[in-house]
């Protein structure tokens, strides 16, 4: 797709007027991205009749230093350094009319250790585009020498654990239902109902704040008591996420100091915040000794549609350079969107050590994590013991499941729906390092513990293989087709 | 009561040859496997009693078995743990730790709270237990 490209150079490049974006040097298919370039991956939808390699190249240009015309001041900067350069673009298999683009940047384009200002250039301006019909950013690779300017989690997915004395499970959770209306008083009483009969943690949802129903501060009062009862009762490390989401700045820090007098273990935070507020509060929580939970609140506005947006996977990067510890990810099985490869693909960008190229997950570039803390992902929405085979197969060890409707759902009542989940769940990790084959007999392991556990019975009863068998929207676009060379 | 720390206090108590099972698994995927032991449950009590080192190159979970039948023989009356450790990069922590042996009466733990200002508690976790001296709890 070279041919009419070519850059124009000297003096008529700097002519006034108007040059095609290509042409002043936005597009470059010969460059070879340096280690220290972040290179972003764009799914470019151009208007009919558009270029897409011009498409590409106005994207790498309104996405660093470009105007919509020549300008002179231009040569008064290192402007070959700090013009990003497009230099691949690749038609998606199987959608006519849209465009893999590869725009690499210059390090030197972006603040140390700023969300915000990596954001305002990768997807500043350019969404509005008007010759695109849609962009949609799909991965992004980013630097060790630019991950290095990151706190990364707070607390991380190791010390986590052990601070929480648990080991070799998932974690389990459930967020305190209904979501809105119960009063302090009534709310703790689900905390501890849930925290005593096995779970580890109990979630405020992304919009419980400080209502009219409820203020803030009792709802941490009450909960603080219930936590405390239920580890008095167990013998067990619990928490319960408080949702320290407000207003202003200096609203949450309020919040989450009076989370910290309490001794939660834990707060929680909603992506709508914005990333400049989220990494305030991770650098809080790293400097109080607090594990940070994410709900990702709002995000389906720009990650579910394939054609204009931004991936989640490109979220999860963000949030694990941000620095948070728990970050909502996906289940696959419940209820809220999820392809299993796609969601495989933001599991492995919050654990991995290093994550390889793996297009099959979504995942387009080899990502080195540099060090930072792993974060913890949670499954959470229309999850029930019934499905702890595939829970555990499909998501892995290090995961908070999150049974809400599950655990307070249960006919015998909360305590009896979280000892049903947490005895599901301890007989299929038992099943699995036995060496069972625990996805494919996972309804018998579950059938053979439930003979000792009647509530397992009854959730297993209840809610029998319910399950959410919905098209996918967000889905790769590359399908693994066998091949003889490697 | 029942303390529930660890992957499997909520199955029944595992058998020996259901040690072995977990043991075996954790060496095999390169885990090196300890016992402790400790007569203070309480959920912050991270340094259990070290019944000998991690067994780094033992190939073998018989000899986890043993050794936890040899610290029965001593501290029968008290909680006995094994534990998974991981020395892989990144990790370099436990990766499971399970109970495989409790006190015939478990008393569990007294919620203390102490009142501060506003509507505040302070609250802290007592093992009734430890109100012994050190070697007499649970005997």
């Amino acid at each position: 797709m070279a041919d009419g490209n070519n850059v124009v150079v000297g003096q008529e490049r700097y002519k006034a007027g108007v040059l095609e974006y290509k042409k002043m040097g936005y597009w470059e298919p010969d460059y070879e991205p340096k280690e220290t370039d972040i290179i972003a991956l764009f799914r470019i939808t151009p208007q009919d009749g558009v270029d897409p390699v011009e498409a590409a190249a106005a994207v790498a240009g309104e996405s660093s230093t470009a105007t919509w015309t020549v300008v002179w001041t231009d040569r008064l900067t290192a402007c070959d350094k700090y013009r990003a350069k497009a230099y691949r673009v690749d038609p998606v298999p199987n959608a006519e009319g849209q465009y893999f683009a590869y725009i690499a940047y210059d390090l030197d384009l972006f603040e140390p250790g700023s969300i915000a200002n990596l954001t305002a250039s990768i997807i500043g301006n350019v969404f509005g585009f008007k010759p695109l019909k849609g962009l949609r950013l799909e991965d992004m690779r980013l630097p060790v020498a630019y991950v290095k300017t990151f706190q990364g989690p707070a607390t991380g997915v190791v010390v986590e654990r052990e601070r929480l004395n648990c080991y070799g499970r998932p974690l389990l959770g459930a967020t305190v239902k209904p979501k809105l209306g119960l009063s302090g008083r009534n709310y703790g009483r689900v905390v501890y109902e849930a925290l005593k009969g096995g779970l580890d943690f109990t979630k405020d949802d992304e919009n419980i704040n400080s209502q009219p129903f409820m203020h803030w501060r009792d709802r941490f009062l009450y909960c603080m008591e219930a936590v405390n009862r239920a580890s008095a009762a167990t013998g067990e490390v619990k928490g319960t996420y408080l949702n320290v989401t407000a207003g202003t700045m200096e609203e949450m820090y309020e919040r989450a100091n009076f989370a910290k007098e309490l001794g939660s273990v834990i707060i929680m935070i909603d992506l709508v915040i914005g990333y400049t507020a989220i990494q305030s509060m991770a650098k809080w929580a790293r400097d109080n000794d607090m594990i940070l939970h994410l709900h990702r609140a709002g995000h389906s506005t720009y990650t579910r549609h394939k054609t204009h947006g931004v991936s989640f996977r490109v979220i999860a990067k963000w949030m694990r350079l941000a620095g948070v510890d728990h970050i909502h990810a996906g289940t696959v099985v419940g209820k809220l969107e999820g392809d299993p490869a796609t969601t495989r693909g933001y599991y492995d960008f919050c654990r991995d050590e290093k994550t390889p190229m793996n297009l099959e997950n979504g995942v387009f570039f080899d990502q080195d994590w540099a060090s930072l803390n792993k974060m913890m992902p949670v499954a959470s929405g229309g999850i029930h013991a019934g499905q702890m085979h595939q829970l555990l197969d499909l998501l892995g060890e290090d995961v908070v499941l999150q049974f809400g409707g599950g655990t307070i759902g249960h006919p015998q009542g909360i305590q009896a729906g979280a000892t049903a989940n947490r005895v599901a769940l301890e007989a299929m990790v038992f099943a699995r390092n036995s060496g069972r084959d625990f996805v494919n007999e996972g309804p018998e392991i579950l059938a053979e513990a439930a003979k000792t556990c009647t509530p397992l019975r009854a959730a297993l009863d209840t809610w029998k293989d319910v399950t959410f068998n919905y098209a996918s929207t967000d889905t790769p676009d590359f399908a693994p087709t066998p091949s003889v060379s490697s | 009561m029942r303390v529930t720390q660890g992957a499997f206090s909520f199955l029944p108590d595992l058998t020996d040859e259901q040690i072995h099972v977990q043991a075996q698994h954790c060496i095999d995927q390169g885990y090196a496997v300890s016992v402790e032991y400790t007569d203070d449950p309480h959920p912050r009590n991270t340094y259990w009693e070290m019944w000998g080192h991690p067994m780094f190159d033992n190939p073998d979970a018989a000899s986890v078995v043993y050794e936890v039948n040899e610290c029965r023989k001593q501290h029968g009356g008290k909680y006995i743990r094994v534990i998974a450790f991981d020395a892989t990069p990144g990790w370099e922590s436990i990766r499971l730790a399970f109970i495989v042996n409790r006190p015939a009466q478990e008393p569990g733990f007294r919620l203390q709270r102490e009142e501060g200002p506003g509507r505040t508690v302070r609250y802290s976790i007592h093992s009734y237990a430890a109100d012994k001296p050190e070697g007499a709890r649970y005997a």
